[in-house]
């Protein structure tokens, strides 16, 4: 009786469902192994390889520099116009999208141009591009405007789904006709999370535009996948550490943006913080 | 000025919310709609700028039945109403100013309302608003930076700005302190006074609607079971509306 009255108090009751899953994920983790042929032999045999490429990576050799800028100011271009292009078309797509704005025939249609556009990855949709459009950065810019596309329009349609209906009701009260209605009552309340999906998109950009390269669609990726396969692995060294030091300025420009779009901080507030968005008004904001 | 004639809504067939609801709004005084909460005093006031959409009867307003007119119909009849919401409703984004001109969207076309451009005649109104419910100085601060108190008076400028013939306000205090509900009512009945419009308002606090209302409607169960004046609220009408006793004491 005390056991019972003990079991029935039980302040934390637990299912056996998440210990079955975990004892069988363990099974078909070591499963896999077997499968794949991975065992401690050719683990040790990689580890000395590895040792072997990283200490020709170093150290790095930067003599062929005006490759490298020309790929990585390509690569930059790819990202600048896939970035505008593809926020410009997200923005009508994704506000068709929103369910609570817009009725059934246009939101499918719409929601169908994001499903597609977020199908692939960028690396795939690049190879068709290149198929379609020949070599080049044209390519490039393309597969990554399809990604933007898809991206920012499944986020800013959540966003806009997410209003408070009130204070569009309040606007919708006035008389005011449709578009005014966007204007006044549901873009100022997604206006920052659009600025925030825009910059980080940017930043995302800026990191695949080095890397559609590899598969002949523009920018510093192809010189790095060139420089592979010639094991110049001194100047894929100088490559990585220039796309290193691009993403960080990439990082610090997109903090700009948001600083001074969702903090309302001037560009010198800004650099007084040290190039850091203030987190206090970062949670309030979302 | 307003007539409503056998209104009636339900949000789900079978269970209605208004019942065949019969009123005559004069062209001006203050109508206050007591009642208890989920009796429909909401619904009645969205049903007449048609934010809900009534199941039945007749809506006149300024001869015009408002339930027959088409989206563009609607939209101009709706800039002669103003409304002001429990929760203010304000864009909280955008500041006191933009809220305020947003009153103007019916009159502006979108063209315009997107660049902010409004009519130099409609800037000047606006400031004098805000002077006249006690922000000046507040134009440029964004509307989630004021109290609630302050929303509230931008939510009745902004109605004010739609120059409205009719004023409507959905429990405007039920959000606000005594002190402050006080105020709010002060203003509204004032801007009803002085530009000689109708105010209908919902509220629950009995003595408020006592003490600024010209006449005062009761609902309850969906339906209006008193229309007078103040003095003739007796205990035995709030027992009716409200239902038990041991409240009143």
């Amino acid at each position: 009786m005390n056991s019972a009255a003990a079991t029935a108090q039980d302040p934390f009751p637990r299912s056996v469902w998440p210990r079955v899953g975990g004892v069988l994920l363990a099974i078909y983790v070591v499963y896999a192994c077997a499968q794949m042929e991975i065992s401690w032999e050719r683990v040790e045999v990689g580890l000395h390889n590895a040792a072997h490429f990283f200490s020709r990576l170093f150290p790095p050799n930067f003599s062929r520099w005006e490759l490298l800028v020309k790929g990585l100011l390509e690569s930059l271009q790819i990202a600048v116009l896939a970035s505008t292009l593809g926020i410009l078309l997200a923005l009508p797509v994704g506000l068709a999208a929103a369910r609570n704005l817009m009725p059934a025939w246009v939101t499918w249609p719409a929601r169908i141009i994001i499903v597609m556009a977020r199908s692939f990855h960028p690396v795939i949709v690049a190879i068709l591009f290149v198929k379609a459009v020949g070599f080049g950065a044209l390519a490039g810019i393309l597969a990554l405007t399809v990604a933007s596309i898809g991206f920012i329009g499944k986020l800013f349609t959540e966003a806009i789904e997410e209003i408070s209906e009130k204070q569009v009701e309040a606007v919708r009260a006035t008389g005011a006709p449709f578009a005014s209605v966007l204007w006044f009552g549901v873009l100022p309340q997604v206006f920052s999370r659009f600025i925030g999906f825009a910059t980080y998109q940017l930043d995302s950009n800026l990191r695949n535009s080095t890397m559609v390269g590899i598969v002949g669609a523009g920018g510093v990726g192809g010189t790095l996948f060139a420089a592979f396969q010639r094991f110049d692995y001194d100047y894929v060294c100088a490559i990585l550490i220039s796309i290193i030091a691009l993403i960080m300025v990439g990082e610090l420009l997109a903090q700009a943006v948001r600083a001074i779009f969702i903090d309302n901080a001037t560009l010198r507030d800004f650099v007084r913080r040290g190039g850091t968005a203030s987190r206090e008004r970062h949670l309030e904001d979302d | 000025m307003l007539t409503l004639k056998h209104l009636a809504k339900s949000y789900v067939a079978g269970k209605p919310v208004l019942t065949d609801i019969n009123l005559e709004i004069a062209a001006q005084g203050v109508t206050a709609i007591i009642g208890p909460s989920g009796t429909g005093k909401s619904t009645l006031i969205r049903c007449i700028n048609r934010l809900v959409e009534p199941s039945a009867g007749e809506i006149l307003f300024d001869g015009e039945d408002l339930v027959k007119l088409s989206r563009a119909e609607l939209r101009h009849a709706r800039r002669h109403i103003g409304m002001v919401f429990q929760e203010y409703n304000l864009v909280e984004r955008l500041t006191v100013m933009e809220n305020l001109l947003s009153g103007r969207l019916g009159y502006v076309s979108s063209w315009r309302a997107w660049r902010r451009k409004f009519p130099p005649e409609d800037i000047r109104k606006a400031f004098e608003l805000l002077d006249t419910v006690g922000l000046a100085g507040f134009a440029h601060r964004r509307a989630d930076a004021l109290s609630g108190g302050q929303r509230q008076r931008v939510g009745i400028a902004r109605a004010v700005m739609q120059e409205p013939k009719l004023l409507l306000a959905d429990e405007p205090t039920s959000s606000l302190d005594p002190k402050t509900s006080v105020e709010i009512m002060d203003l509204l009945a004032g801007v009803g006074r002085a530009r000689n419009i109708p105010v209908l308002i919902n509220m629950h606090d009995v003595e408020l609607a006592k003490r600024f209302a010209d006449r005062i409607v009761g609902m309850s169960g969906g339906r209006v079971i008193f229309d007078g004046p103040p003095a003739n609220l007796s205990d035995d009408i709030l027992k009716q509306i409200y239902g038990g006793e041991d409240w009143l004491q």
